[in-house]
C-alpha cells in the first residue's frame, strides 16, 4: 500500500470539497484496501465518508425503496421490506462474500467493486484495465473467471458482484449526485460502460460524481423471483455463471421475465431478446433451451470459458424451473443446503 | 545417557498393561484452553523490542539473471532500513527431511515468484510498500518451459516391476486402460510461513513456522555457513503444516541475514500471495491406470504409470504409485514414473504425496473395472486382498482391510445403493461411492526426554504440534506409563534445546515422537521398580502410587530427587521383514444438481485401522480433516498456472479454492478398527493424518458416477466438468 | 527470545492517532494512516489472538466485532474507526475463565493447530446473534419467519472463515452445543 492521506467527511457536501485529483472516497473497503495492498489502486487521498448521515438507511419513498449507498449488505439483505418485496435482492447478496465482508461492504461500493481477473490482481501481468495500453494478459494466459460476453479484445474482465445482477433484474436506478451536488438517475445497467478500447474506464461517473443511493421501483405483483449462482466451491466463491430471475405468470403461460445474468460480462448482462423469447412460452425445459440458445448465441469465449456457454444454459434452465415452479425447493437454500 | 533403542523385533505391548486407561481415551487438548483464547503465540504473533519487519520481493521473470537490484528506487520511502540479498539466499524451501540448504541461486531467477530479496522496514506497511515498488532489472533466458506437459527435460527409471504385466494383461479376460489427470495443489496452511530472527552475539535464535526442527535447524544453519550449535529454534504452535513447513524456508534465512546486519530482530512474514508462489506447491500429475482381470473379479495385471514435475535440482517425485504397488497385487505389476523439468514453483510433499493422488486414479479404476464386471466394487476390493506386499514378497505387520471394507458397507447401509442414475431426488441424482486407503507407515529417529519429580512429570523433545495432537498423546503416554493423572504431565515441545525427535511429516510423528517418550518413561520405570525392590514386570504404577513385591509407596516419596531419562528410537529390522500400512475403506453420498452439475457431498464414512489409537479424540480429528482434504482433491481444489511465464495464477484464497463450511457436510463418521502394529514401533501404533485422505476423494468420485453417470478424468470435479462428463454418459 | 508486548519503536512524520475501546478498554494507537485494525491490534496493543492468514478478506482468521458485527480487520483501516467498539477473542475469555463457545471448541476438539480457531469462534458468536435476530442466510429455505439453528445453516453462516485442518464438523458441533447451552 502506497502512503496516502487520509481526510474524513461528515456530510456530503464536504465530501465533495475533498474529492480531487487522485482522490478516492472509501466506505466499506472490502475491496478498494485489497487492492491498495497490492498496489492496484493507489490514491493519494483517502476520503472517508462512512460516517455521512444522508447516506445511509432504507426508506419507502412511496415509488418503492431508497437504498443510501451506505447501507451495508447486510443491512439490505436482512431488511424486512426486501425480503418479502424483493427477495431476489436479499438471495443475491447472501449469496456472495461472507458475512463478515458483507457486514462491511455498502452497496454503493458493491456497484463500483472491481473485477477479479487475476491479471488485474498481479501488477506483474499487463493490464489494460489497470494500465491503459499494457496489452492484456489473459487473452493468452488462464482464466475460469473471464467473461464471454460483452468483452473486447482489450479486456476480457467480469464484473463479480451478486447483488448488481438483480438490482438490474429488478430494473433498479442509481442516484448520482455530482461534485456540484446535482443528482441525476440511471438505470443499474446503464451505470456501467464495456471495455472497449478503455477498459480502466468502467462506469459512466463523471470525476467527483458518487452514487447517493439505489432506488428500487415498486414490486411487481406476483412474481417469482430466483436467483440461481454456480461457483467452484458451495460458498464464499465468486460466481462462475449466475441467473437473476424475475418471472410473471399469466395463466399457465409467462407472461414476462426479467432476467440478468452474473459471472459473466464486465457488467450485469442483460439481453432483452431472451426475456422476450419467454413471454407467452408454456413453462418446460424445451422452452427454457431455445431462449437459453438465443443467450449463449452471443458468448465469445475464451478457451478456458468455453465450459460457460453449457453452465450458463443449463443454469438459467434450472433457475426457470424454479421461477416457475417445475422444481421445487428455494433458490439459494436448494444449493446451499446439502440435500438430505 | 541417552538410550537408543533400534526396532528389531516386536515389543511388549506395555501399554495394555499400564491399566490406567489413559492411552487411547478421548481426552482434551491440554493446549485447549490457550488456542481458543488467542494466548497460543504462532511465529508471527509479538514484535519485541526494536523489531524491524521484512517483506519478500519476487522474481517476475521464469528463468535468467538479476542484472540489478536498485535499491536507491526504496530507499527514499520513509521508515525504509535495507535491501538485503546475497548467495545465502534460498530459491525454495528444503524438501523434508533434508538436513542440509536447499538450492541457494545466487544472482540466478529460475522461476515466477521466486524470492529475490528482502525489504526490511521500520514498519510493515513500509516494507510491503518498498518491497513493490523496488525496481530489478533481469537479463531474461529465452525458451524457458514452464509448463510441464512441454517439456522434453524427462527423467525416467526402469519401471518398478514385478511378474510379467504386459503378458498377464495380454492374457486378461476384461481389461481396462484409462488416463486420468490432477492439477499442482497447494497445502495452503492458515497460518502464512514467518520468521523472526534475533541474534546475541554469533548465536541466532528463529520462532518458525516449522515442522521438522531438528532438520531446520541442520537447514539453517547451512544456508548460513554457520555451526549448528549456534542454531535455536522456537516453534512452540504451528499453524498447519500439511508439509508445506517441513523444511527450512527463504523467510527464515532472509530474517536470519537481515537481524545479523542490523543487530536487531527482524520479522518477516510471507504475505498470502507468497505463499502461493514460492512454498513447495505438490506436483500436477497425469496418470495412467491399466488393470486386467479374469471375469470373476481377481486382478492378473496392474499399471499404474505417471508423470509429475519439478524444478531443475530438485530430488523429489510425487511418489504417484505408492499404494498401487502394494493394496491389491496381481501376477503382473509395472509402474513407470517419469519427471519433466519444469521452471515453476518448485513440487514437494504436500499430504499424504502419492496416495492422496495416486489414490484419486487408482480407486475409481477400480471402480470402472467393478462396473465392467458387473460386481459390487466392495466385492471386488475384497477378492484381492494380498497376502504379502506384492512388490516386494514382505509380510504386512497388520492389515484389516477386508474388516474395513466389511464394516464400513455395513454401517454407511452400502446395500441400498442404487444403480447409476436411478436416484433422484428433486433435481439432484443422489449417489453412493466407495474407495480403498492405504498409507505406508514409518519409524524415523527420534529422542526425547522425562522428567519425574514429587511434582509430577514433564515431557521435553524438539517434536512439533502443528495441530496433530503431540501436546495430548505425548502427556497421554507419560502419564499412562509413570502412573500419574494426565494433568500432573507437562509436554515440552518445538525448541531444538530439547532431544531431537522426528518432527512431523509423514504420518510418523506420533509413531516416533511418542516411542521415544514411552521409552524414555519405561526407563523411569525401570529405576522405580529398582527402588521397589521388584521385577519391570511386576510395577504397577496408577495414580500416583507404586505397587509392586508386596509393597505400595506414594509415587513422590520414591523420587528424592528429579529423575530423568533420555530414550531415542530408530527404525530396526522388523522395517526390512514386515511392511507396514495403515488401511482403510472411505464411503461417501453425494448429491449432483442435475442441471448445473453442483456436487454436494451429503455424508462420509472413513472405517481404519491404524495400530493403537493414544487419543481418539484427536485421532478422528486427523481422519477427519484428511477426509476433507480428500473431498477438496474430488471437488474444488486447483492451483492454476499461467502457460507463458508458469507462475501461479491461484495465488490467493479467494483463487484457490480450500474446502469452506458449506463443503463439508455435518454428517461424517471416523471409526477405528482395533489393532496393534507389533512390528511398527514399541507403541502398535500407526500414522493417522494422511490415511483420512488417501481414497477419500475417489470414493466422493464413485459417488459422483453412481449418481449421474459422470466419471470425471481430470479433477477436480467442478460444475462444468461434471456437466461435460454428463452429457457424455447420455445423462 | 521474549515474546514481549509489542512495542510502536518508531515515529513517522504522517502518523496519526486513534481512539478506541477494545475488549472494554479505552486504547489510543499512534499509527501510519495506512495500519489496519488488525495489524494496529496485534503489533501495537499486542493482542495476538487475531490472526493474519491472508490480509484480504478471504479466510477469516482476522475476525473481530466492531460495534458487535463481525468483520474481517484486515479489511479495516485503523484511521476509520475512532471511537468504535472492538471485541477480540481476547475479551471473549481468559485460558483460566473460558467463555460457553471456548469450552465447547475444546470439549468436541473444534480445532486442530488452532489458528483459524480465535477467528471461527469470534465469528460465531456474532453468527449465533445473527440467527436470533432472525437474519436469513443463503441456505435458509424461506426468508421469512424463524431461521432453523441446523447444521446447513451454521455451514452457510460460517463459510467466510476457512481451517486448513478442515475440523469444520467438529468446529459446527461445538458452536451447537455452545448455542444448547446458552438457550
Amino acid at each position: 500500500m502506497r502512503d496516502f492521506e487520509y481526510s474524513r467527511a461528515e456530510t456530503l457536501s464536504g465530501a465533495a470539497g475533498q474529492i480531487g485529483e487522485g482522490a478516492s472516497v472509501v466506505a466499506g473497503g472490502t475491496n478498494l484496501l485489497d487492492l491498495m495492498k497490492i498496489q492496484v489502486m493507489s490514491p493519494a487521498r483517502l476520503v472517508d465518508i462512512s460516517r455521512i448521515g444522508e447516506l445511509q438507511g432504507i426508506s419507502d419513498d412511496g415509488e418503492g425503496l431508497r437504498i443510501g449507498a451506505l447501507a451495508t449488505n447486510s443491512e439490505l439483505a436482512a431488511d424486512g421490506r426486501i425480503r418479502s418485496g424483493w427477495p431476489l435482492l436479499s438471495r443475491a447478496i447472501l449469496a456472495g462474500a461472507s458475512a463478515q465482508i458483507r457486514n462491511k461492504a455498502t452497496t454503493g461500493g458493491n456497484l463500483l467493486q472491481r473485477t477479479r481477473c487475476p491479471y488485474f490482481y498481479d501488477t506483474a501481468m499487463a493490464c489494460n484495465k489497470r494500465s491503459p495500453g499494457e496489452g492484456c494478459a489473459a487473452q493468452e494466459g488462464v482464466g475460469r473467471m473471464l467473461a464471454i460476453f460483452g468483452t473486447s479484445e482489450h479486456c476480457l474482465a467480469a464484473h463479480p458482484s451478486d447483488m448488481a445482477v438483480a438490482l438490474t433484474a429488478l430494473r433498479a436506478e442509481v442516484e448520482i449526485r455530482s461534485k456540484e451536488g446535482e443528482t441525476r438517475r440511471l438505470p443499474v445497467t446503464e451505470l456501467y460502460r464495456l471495455p472497449g478500447d478503455r477498459p480502466d474506464l468502467e462506469t459512466v461517473l463523471a470525476p467527483g460524481e458518487i452514487i447517493t443511493a439505489v432506488r428500487l421501483p415498486a414490486p411487481m405483483a406476483e412474481t417469482r423471483q430466483v436467483y440461481s449462482k454456480v461457483r467452484d466451491r458451495a460458498s464464499y466463491a465468486f460466481a462462475l455463471v449466475s441467473v437473476a430471475a424475475v418471472v410473471q405468470m399469466d395463466g399457465d403461460r409467462i407472461g414476462s421475465a426479467s432476467l440478468a445474468f452474473g459471472g459473466v460480462a464486465p457488467r450485469p448482462w442483460t439481453d432483452p431478446e431472451v426475456d422476450q423469447a419467454l413471454v407467452g412460452a408454456a413453462p418446460g425445459d424445451e422452452a427454457f433451451g431455445n431462449a437459453a440458445d438465443v443467450l449463449v448465441a452471443q458468448a465469445q469465449c475464451h478457451p478456458d470459458t468455453e465450459f460457460k456457454k453449457p453452465l450458463l444454459r443449463r443454469t438459467l434452465i434450472a433457475a426457470l424451473r424454479e421461477a416457475t415452479g417445475l422444481a421445487e425447493t428455494a433458490t439459494g437454500a436448494s444449493t446451499a443446503r446439502i440435500p438430505a | 545417557m541417552t538410550k537408543t533403542f533400534r526396532m528389531n523385533e516386536a515389543q511388549p505391548r506395555l501399554l495394555d498393561e499400564t491399566g490406567q486407561g489413559i492411552v487411547g481415551a478421548p481426552l482434551d487438548r491440554p493446549e485447549g484452553p490457550k488456542k481458543v483464547s488467542g494466548r497460543a503465540h504462532y511465529a508471527a504473533d509479538g514484535l519485541p523490542e526494536g523489531a524491524a519487519q521484512g517483506v519478500l520481493v519476487r522474481a517476475t521473470i521464469a528463468r535468467g539473471r538479476i542484472t540489478g537490484i536498485d535499491e536507491d528506487s526504496v530507499s527514499g520511502l520513509e521508515g525504509v532500513i535495507g535491501v538485503f540479498h546475497g548467495p545465502e539466499f534460498l530459491r525454495n524451501p528444503a524438501q523434508g527431511m533434508a538436513g542440509e540448504a536447499p538450492v541457494q541461486p545466487g544472482g540466478e531467477v529460475h522461476y515466477h515468484g521466486q524470492p529475490i530479496a528482502l525489504v526490511v522496514a521500520e514498519s510493515f506497511e513500509a516494507a510491503r510498500d518498498a518491497a513493490q515498488r523496488l525496481v530489478v532489472t533481469y537479463e531474461a533466458e529465452a525458451g524457458v518451459v514452464t509448463d510441464p506437459a512441454r517439456s522434453e527435460e524427462l527423467e525416467q527409471d526402469d519401471p518398478e516391476t514385478a511378474g510379467d504385466f504386459e503378458a498377464a494383461f495380454a492374457a486378461a479376460e476384461v481389461t481396462l486402460d484409462r488416463s486420468y489427470t490432477t492439477p499442482a495443489q497447494a497445502a495452503a496452511a492458515m497460518e502464512p510461513h514467518a520468521a523472526l530472527a534475533e541474534w546475541e552475539g554469533d548465536e541466532l535464535t528463529l520462532r518458525g513456522a516449522l515442522q521438522m526442527l531438528r532438520f531446520n535447524k541442520e537447514e539453517l544453519a547451512d544456508s548460513l555457513g554457520i555451526p549448528a550449535e549456534k542454531v535455536r529454534i522456537l516453534a512452540p504452535y504451528v499453524g498447519g503444516g500439511f508439509g508445506s513447513k517441513l523444511g527450512i524456508g527463504p523467510e527464515a534465512v532472509a530474517a536470519a541475514l537481515a537481524s545479523r546486519t542490523l543487530g536487531r530482530p527482524v520479522r518477516v512474514v510471507m504475505t498470502r500471495q507468497t505463499v502461493f508462489d514460492a512454498v513447495l506447491r505438490r506436483t500436477e500429475t497425469s496418470q495412467r491406470l491399466r488393470l486386467g482381470a479374469d471375469r470373476d473379479g481377481r486382478l492378473r495385471a496392474l499399471s499404474h504409470d505417471d508423470r509429475v514435475s519439478n524444478i531443475q535440482g530438485e530430488g523429489f517425485a510425487e511418489p504417484v504409485s505408492q499404494a498401487s504397488q502394494f493394496l491389491y497385487g496381481a501376477e503382473g505389476l509395472s509402474f513407470a514414473q517419469t519427471l519433466a523439468r519444469v521452471s515453476r514453483t518448485p513440487a514437494g510433499s504436500v499430504r499424504a504425496p502419492g496416495e492422496a493422488v495416486g489414490m484419486l486414479a487408482l480407486e475409481q479404476a477400480m471402480d470402472e473395472l467393478a462396473e465392467m464386471l458387473e460386481m459390487c466394487p466392495v466385492a471386488l476390493r475384497l477378492k484381492n486382498l494380498p497376502e504379502k506386499n506384492p512388490m516386494t514378497g514382505q509380510p504386512f505387520s497388520a492389515t484389516r482391510l477386508g474388516d474395513c471394507l466389511r464394516e464400513g458397507a455395513e454401517r454407511f447401509g452400502w446395500d441400498a445403493r442404487k444403480p447409476m442414475g436411478s436416484r433422484r431426488e428433486g433435481e439432484w441424482y443422489v449417489g453412493m461411492g466407495m474407495a480403498s486407503a492405504a498409507r505406508s507407515n514409518m519409524l524415523v529417529k527420534s529422542a526425547a526426554r522425562v522428567r519425574l519429580s514429587g511434582e509430577g512429570a514433564v515431557v521435553e523433545t524438539d517434536m512439533t504440534d502443528i495441530g496433530t495432537g503431540t501436546y495430548a498423546i505425548l502427556g497421554q503416554i507419560a502419564a499412562e506409563m509413570l502412573g500419574l493423572p494426565v494433568e500432573k504431565v507437562e509436554v515440552r515441545l518445538g525448541d531444538t534445546s530439547f532431544p531431537g525427535a522426528s518432527g512431523s511429516g509423514g504420518s510418523f510423528g506420533a509413531n516416533s515422537a511418542g516411542s521415544a517418550t514411552f521409552l524414555a518413561a519405561k526407563a523411569i520405570r525401570e529405576t522405580l521398580a529398582g527402588r521397589m525392590g521388584c521385577g519391570l514386570s511386576e510395577l504397577t504404577l496408577q495414580e500416583g502410587i507404586a505397587r509392586g513385591g508386596n509393597r505400595e509407596v506414594p509415587l513422590a516419596e520414591l523420587i528424592e530427587e528429579e529423575l530423568v531419562e533420555e530414550a531415542s528410537v530408530e527404525a530396526g529390522d522388523t522395517s526390512e521383514s514386515h511392511f507396514s500400512s495403515g488401511f482403510g475403506a472411505h464411503f461417501a453420498e453425494v448429491a449432483v444438481h442435475a442441471y448445473t452439475g453442483e456436487v454436494r457431498v451429503r455424508r462420509m464414512l472413513g472405517v481404519m485401522a491404524m495400530g493403537r489409537i493414544l487419543n481418539e479424540k484427536t485421532a478422528r480429528s486427523q481422519a477427519l480433516g484428511g477426509m476433507i482434504w480428500g473431498l477438496g482433491a474430488a471437488l474444488t481444489e486447483e492451483m492454476a498456472h499461467d502457460p507463458r511465464t508458469g507462475h501461479v495464477v491461484s495465488r490467493d484464497l479467494a483463487n484457490y479454492h480450500v474446502p469452506a463450511h458449506a463443503d463439508v457436510p455435518g454428517d461424517m463418521t471416523v471409526v477405528f478398527l482395533e489393532e496393534r502394529d507389533d512390528m511398527a514401533n514399541p507403541i502398535q501404533t500407526k500414522g493417522i493424518g494422511e490415511l483420512g485422505i488417501s481414497g477419500a476423494g475417489a470414493a466422493i468420485l464413485n459417488a459422483v458416477r453412481n449418481a449421474c453417470g459422470a466419471r470425471v478424468y481430470d479433477m477436480p470435479a467442478t460444475p462444468d466438468r461434471v456437466i461435460a462428463a454428463m452429457e457424455a454418459a447420455g445423462f | 527470545m521474549p515474546i514481549a508486548q509489542a512495542h510502536a519503536t518508531f515515529k513517522q512524520e504522517s502518523h496519526m492517532r486513534t481512539r478506541f475501546t477494545v475488549n472494554g478498554e479505552a486504547r489510543e494507537v499512534e499509527h501510519d494512516t495506512r495500519t489496519t485494525l488488525l495489524d494496529a491490534l496485534r503489533d501495537q496493543l499486542g493482542l495476538t489472538g487475531t490472526k493474519k492468514g491472508c490480509d484480504h478478506g478471504q479466510c477469516g482468521a482476522c475476525t473481530v466485532l466492531l460495534n458487535g458485527k463481525r468483520v474481517n480487520s484486515c479489511l479495516c483501516l485503523a484511521a476509520m474507526h475512532e471511537g468504535d467498539e472492538v471485541t477480540t477473542i481476547e475479551g471473549l475469555g481468559s485460558p483460566e475463565a473460558l467463555n460457553a463457545l471456548q469450552k465447547a471448541f475444546v470439549a468436541k476438539d473444534g480445532y486442530q493447530c488452532g489458528f483459524c480457531t480465535p477467528g471461527q469462534i469470534v465469528s460465531a458468536t456474532a453468527m449465533l446473534e445473527e440467527l436470533r435476530a432472525g437474519d436469513p442466510s443463503f441456505a435458509s429455505a424461506s426468508l421469512e419467519g424463524e431461521m432453523p439453528l441446523d447444521d446447513a445453516e451454521i455451514a452457510e453462516r460460517m463459510s467466510g472463515n476457512l481451517c486448513r485442518c478442515s475440523a469444520y464438523p467438529l468446529i459446527r458441533e461445538a458452536i451447537a452445543m455452545a448455542a444448547e447451552v446458552k438457550s
